[in-house]
């Protein structure tokens, strides 16, 4: 098993709006094998990417258990450390978001490079994989060397793309990866999930695109609003 | 507090092997009856980066003062993990050695460049001056080190003779990065490194500082109000108010899913660019 969710509480309590709580997840439990695909289905609200938040040590649970395999031991992401988080998610975990969060100035090819420098590859053999794993996307060339800050919202999601797949985590979490890509580039990204789960990476995924869920999806895990059941 | 509950989840390893580089413990400081900072504790390991962040007057500033050991704490203790594998407590220290310590293992970067500058001798002066007080030696050596960075901190070689009067101010901070880094110090302190400038030298400057702090390997205690660069730079936040720490944790984690009121009235109140 690489995730093992156990009873996972999440609420948002809003204190600059009058102490309003919205509960998002209650008693979520859910596992993940090696090599499997899961895809998080329910209405928009049922707690879909917050889940995948929760799971990458973004969102804080209230209560509850997110057990992840990491190198060969289990890490508790709810209870972590900070350092032992951004460990879990530097060698174990890459995270697909809807956007990318910019840096000023750092080139498209470097900023998909860095998470394997940050692995320990070297800076040449870094931004080679770089290079690679953009022109597999599609990404044009003459943009590797710029900030994507005015880069189109598909050119964007592809180096989002490129930063999580380039280094082959064990473990991959996907917020709608093909959201805004066309035909062509959704075909790819298809069959780099696919190739994920074949060498044995466990995928939790939300794909609004049905077509795009067949393909890769083992198995869906459907939600349901935590604000209804409560 | 966190820190204590991760420690006993049953059959999950939190990662504590490795001792931590810098550890306060109840860090408290009056000024007369006015308070700094209160009761502040955490631990912080090498290669992390803290960002401490809260408005003016809640007490970043004099935490970070009592952390580099230039004001005295009216409580609590703060200890240092030095090269040589010593654990020190570094108020009971004689004032030499605290002073040895930052000289040559930590890094003070000051707000205002000219605080941390000697603005009467040379740029190459002024990094040379640092890598002496490190026991170099050879003038020549040192000479080639002040223009190597230089040309890191991205101003041109060619101004290794002129003073820092004559730079802007983005050109100061960077040299004052570059005097506090050419020794390679394994702890850096910053208060607000990106405050006096204009918006697009911060930009540069913060990519600098994450490419420094990624290359070496450093850790960093930096003061900011600014949550941006908060985002940028911090691996891991302390939220300040009135002298207390009311909230901390993984930084994308405490600005994206803030707990605490006073956190998610700072978090709300940034405009979006």
């Amino acid at each position: 098993m690489m995730i093992a969710v156990e009873g996972l509480e999440k609420t948002f309590t809003l204190h600059v709006q009058g102490g309003v709580r919205i509960p998002v997840l209650s008693g979520v439990s859910l596992s993940v094998a090696a090599g499997e695909c899961v895809a998080l289905t329910g209405p928009s609200g049922s707690g879909k990417s917050s889940l995948i938040k929760l799971i990458y040590g973004n969102y804080k649970a209230q209560g509850g258990r997110i057990i992840v395999r990491h190198q060969g031991r289990a890490v508790d992401m709810a209870a972590a450390l900070p350092r032992t988080v951004l460990e879990v998610r530097r060698q174990t975990m890459g995270y697909v978001s809807q956007f990318l969060r910019v840096v000023p100035r750092v080139p498209a090819v470097d900023i998909v490079a860095e998470p394997l420098i940050a692995l320990g590859v070297d800076r040449d053999a870094a931004r080679h994989r770089a290079r690679a794993m953009l022109a597999s996307l599609n990404l044009p060339e003459r943009l590797w060397s710029l900030a994507p800050a005015t880069f189109s919202g598909g050119e964007q999601q592809r180096v989002n793309i490129a930063c999580a797949l380039v280094r082959e985590p064990p473990v991959l979490l996907l917020d709608e990866p093909t959201a805004s890509l066309d035909a062509a580039n959704r075909a790819v990204v298809v069959s780099l999930i696919r190739a994920a789960t074949a060498r044995g990476a466990a995928v939790v995924g939300i794909f609004h695109d049905r077509d795009v869920r067949a393909d890769v999806a083992d198995r869906e895990f459907r939600m349901t609003e935590a604000r209804r059941a409560a | 507090m966190t820190e204590a509950a991760a420690c006993g989840i049953d059959g999950v390893d939190t990662g504590l092997a490795d001792p931590p580089l810098l550890v306060a413990d109840g860090v408290t400081r009056w000024y007369g009856h006015r308070l700094g900072c209160r009761d502040v504790s955490f631990r912080l390991w090498p290669g992390e980066v803290l960002g401490i962040v809260g408005e003016s007057g809640s007490g970043k500033t004099t935490l970070l003062d009592c952390l580099s050991g230039r004001l005295t704490p009216s409580d609590g203790t703060v200890t240092y993990r030095t090269a040589g594998g010593e654990t020190v407590d570094i108020f009971s220290r004689p004032e030499a050695e605290r002073r040895l310590l930052q000289r040559t293992e930590w890094g003070i970067v000051r707000q205002n460049p000219r605080d941390g500058l000697r603005m009467g001798v040379s740029a190459g002066a002024n990094i040379g001056e640092r890598l002496m007080a490190a026991g170099g030696r050879h003038y020549g050596r040192i000479r080639a080190l002040a223009g190597e960075w230089l040309e890191r901190v991205e101003i041109d070689h060619d101004r290794l003779d002129d003073r820092p009067t004559t730079f802007s101010g983005g050109m100061q901070q960077r040299l004052q990065i570059a005097r506090n880094l050419v020794t390679h110090p394994r702890l850096v302190f910053m208060d607000e490194p990106t405050g006096s400038l204009d918006v697009s030298v911060q930009a540069r400057l913060l990519d600098l500082l994450r490419g420094l702090v990624a290359r070496f390997g450093l850790a960093a205690v930096i003061v900011t109000h600014d949550l941006a660069v908060a985002r940028l730079l911090a691996h891991r936040l302390m939220v300040m108010q009135q002298g207390a720490v009311v909230e901390s944790g993984l930084t994308d984690q405490v600005l994206d899913d803030p707990q605490h009121p006073y956190t998610q009235l700072l978090v709300s109140s940034v405009l979006q660019a």
